[in-house]
């Protein structure tokens, strides 16, 4: 499918989604709460079948996260990129998409690590590149210690 | 001074109908030969051990300076050339690699990382802003990272500094 298609097809499926295509894959911005329905059925349709993600990660815009997961379907060979907002940065949680790509699991171990988001329902979140003991969350926009020099 | 005369012995050889005999001094021959048979752990962190990898292979050929082969383990290594990023993490590693190594043992700190965190020393969680903190250093190279040529010429200077030193007079004194 094309970026054009997929857009139609989402919208039909669901409504309260905002797209943004400015970059080459069609970007799909939800509400956090609506994102584990979401991509189910982007996993599970069979027009779409987004059977592999090949990236998660998460950034950090100061008054809030935005968790980014980029899909693709090696039988339709269509990528796109779901963009869920976390508005809380003090307690920030999210489902957990381990049930649906086992993949999941690492990369949102290493998000939990670096940028301390909670994923509910995740089979073992921990720290996975820090030590157990490490104190804050390295990749936040207000991390400081007593090592770092700032420019 | 070119490397010919370095790798010449030193002492002075008389030479007699029978044979002959040499004067010199025990800390001079022994660091002649400590100096030209330097055994260097493999132990790289990230891109300055691929310039250290071409230093050791056919092009520039460290062995041809008395650096020989690279050792897997630091019990059989007496130089240890920290080539590359230290983070907080490795940190213990390279002391502990460190602490196994025989004495006399040196330590090269070759690139910007290694010398002071380099391209991380601001705004970084994670870097070692440099390895002095952590082991006692011989020599710095500078360069992000360095040239074979630029590592080459460390290593001479080690050998230097190995030929000045004072070991076989430290170990009588001890005793």
């Amino acid at each position: 499918m094309t970026n054009e298609e997929l857009k139609n097809n989402i919208t039909q499926v669901f409504s309260a989604v905002t797209f943004d295509e400015t970059g080459e894959f069609l970007n799909v911005i939800i509400p956090s709460e609506e994102l584990l329905p979401f991509m189910k059925v982007l996993r599970s349709t069979k027009e779409f079948n987004f059977d592999y993600l090949f990236c998660l990660t998460c950034v950090d815009w100061k008054d809030h996260l935005m968790m980014v997961y980029f899909l693709n379907s090696k039988t339709h060979n269509h990528t796109i990129v779901v963009k869920a907002k976390i508005t809380d940065t003090i307690n920030p949680q999210i489902e957990s998409v381990y049930d649906i790509w086992k993949t999941a699991e690492l990369n949102e171990d290493e998000v939990f690590d670096l940028f301390g988001v909670k994923f509910l329902n995740h089979p073992n979140l921990r720290r996975i590149f820090l030590e157990e003991d490490w104190v804050g969350y390295p990749l936040r926009k207000n991390y400081v210690d007593e090592h770092m020099i700032e420019l | 001074m070119g490397v010919k005369d370095k790798l010449e012995f030193p002492g002075q050889i008389h030479e007699t109908p029978d044979g002959g005999f040499m004067v010199t001094q025990l800390d001079a021959v022994i660091n002649w030969a400590r100096s030209n048979s330097v055994w260097p752990l493999a132990f790289g962190t990230s891109c300055c051990a691929i310039e250290m990898m071409h230093t050791v292979n056919a092009k520039y050929d460290w062995s041809r300076f008395g650096f020989e082969v690279m050792r897997a383990t630091p019990r059989q290594a007496d130089l240890i050339i920290v080539s590359g990023t230290i983070v907080m993490k490795m940190a213990p590693v390279l002391k502990r690699l460190y602490d196994q190594m025989p004495e006399p043992k040196y330590v090269i700190a070759m690139g910007a990382c290694t010398i002071s965190g380099g391209p991380f020393f601001y705004n970084t969680y994670s870097v070692v802003k440099g390895i002095d903190h952590i082991i006692p250093v011989d020599v710095f190279v500078p360069g992000c990272p360095p040239r074979p040529e630029a590592l080459l010429h460390s290593m001479i200077a080690l050998q230097e500094k190995i030929k000045n030193d004072a070991y076989f007079r430290k170990q009588v004194d001890k005793k």
